[in-house]
């Protein structure tokens, strides 16, 4: 299984964290390539049309305007198509029902936002690193569950 | 008399490669972006016949030595995890240059380069996930679990899959469950 570069969407209504969000990725020393969403509808939008090429990972905000990251999380999940997409919930609440919960309803990954930049840029670093290794190596999918 | 032609190279490369695949009758999936997965490994014989078969079109095999190499470690590590026989007896840095031929530190430094992680990582990664199917599928509990990986204790195994995962054995089983439930009831309703 051969990986040049690992595809990543971030779905964020925040002008500032995606801004940190993209300097973070900038920084970490692994062949990416970005594309950020104001929200969950956009992004929906966006993979929906027809022969478009899906990313490897989404990074999906919880709380965002006209559809937030649970809607998006359901909506990516009830369809086949999306079942090799990474989703990872981004968020800035720390319960472990609301965790549960998202994991249950088919999120991979799990990001306590964290509010320092070098925090930000090693969990995400660690998050794309394991990444590269359930789309490049032969690891069960439907188990892939991450809290960071 | 002049025709002019118009035409899609992804399109003649695609049938082009189903049509001298289907030569070599063995199962595969087009990948896309020049990339073809075969369900099996294959023998030398075969990989030699393919060679020769797309070599008319001009069409290559990118033999990369390091990928190769790669590929051949990652296959080794598969087996050892799943031979719980060979885990008890071999370390990585044994079990890895007797297999493949080549000293560990080179092996080592070839594979962090290409794969964003490093040996021993990688072989935790795939031991947590043997973990996960035992504990998913097999049902196995968690001292079962240990004393077919050779894990010292169920401490050990627990504290290596919190480390991997972010989550405790148990929370992941519960997770995994109630998510199979949930895609039963939402089929039956």
């Amino acid at each position: 299984m051969y990986l040049d570069r690992l595809h990543i969407a971030l779905v964020e209504d925040d002008e500032d964290d995606r801004m940190f969000f993209k300097d973070a990725i900038d920084e970490i020393q692994m062949k990416t390539n970005l594309l950020l969403f104001g929200n969950g509808q956009e992004f929906l939008d966006h993979i929906l049309l027809p022969g478009q090429s899906l990313p490897h990972l989404v990074f999906l905000d919880l709380n965002m305007p006209i559809k937030n990251g649970i809607e998006c999380l359901e909506e990516l999940r009830a369809q086949e198509r999306f079942k090799n997409l990474s989703i990872a919930i981004y968020s800035t609440s720390s319960s472990d029902q609301d965790i549960e919960d998202t994991f249950i309803k088919g999120a991979n990954i799990y990001i306590n936002k964290p509010n320092d930049f070098n925090k930000l840029k090693s969990v995400i670093s660690e998050v794309l690193k394991i990444n590269w290794q359930y789309h490049t190596s032969n690891l069960s999918r439907e188990n892939f569950l991450l809290r960071v | 008399m002049k025709f002019y032609l118009k035409y899609d190279m992804d399109v003649i490369f695609r049938k082009t490669l189903e049509q001298q695949l289907s030569n070599l009758q063995v199962a595969y999936k087009i990948n896309g972006l020049g990339e073809i997965e075969f369900l099996q490994s294959l023998s030398a014989e075969k990989v030699k016949e393919l060679t020769v078969l797309l070599s008319v079109y001009g069409i290559e095999i990118i033999n990369d030595h390091k990928s190769e190499i790669v590929q051949r470690i990652k296959d080794a590590i598969s087996e050892m995890v799943l031979d719980t026989s060979s885990e008890r007896n071999h370390k990585l840095s044994e079990y890895l240059p007797n297999k493949l031929g080549y000293s560990y530190t080179y092996l080592s430094s070839l594979f962090s380069e290409s794969t964003y992680t490093s040996l021993e990582n990688f072989l935790i990664i795939k031991r947590i996930d043997r973990v996960k199917q035992m504990l998913v599928h097999e049902k196995l509990t968690l001292s079962q679990i240990a004393f077919e990986l050779g894990y010292s204790s169920n401490a050990h195994v627990s504290a290596q899959f919190k480390k991997i995962t972010g989550l405790t054995p148990t929370v992941f089983q519960k997770i995994i469950k109630k998510r199979s439930e949930n895609k039963t009831s939402f089929k039956q309703s």
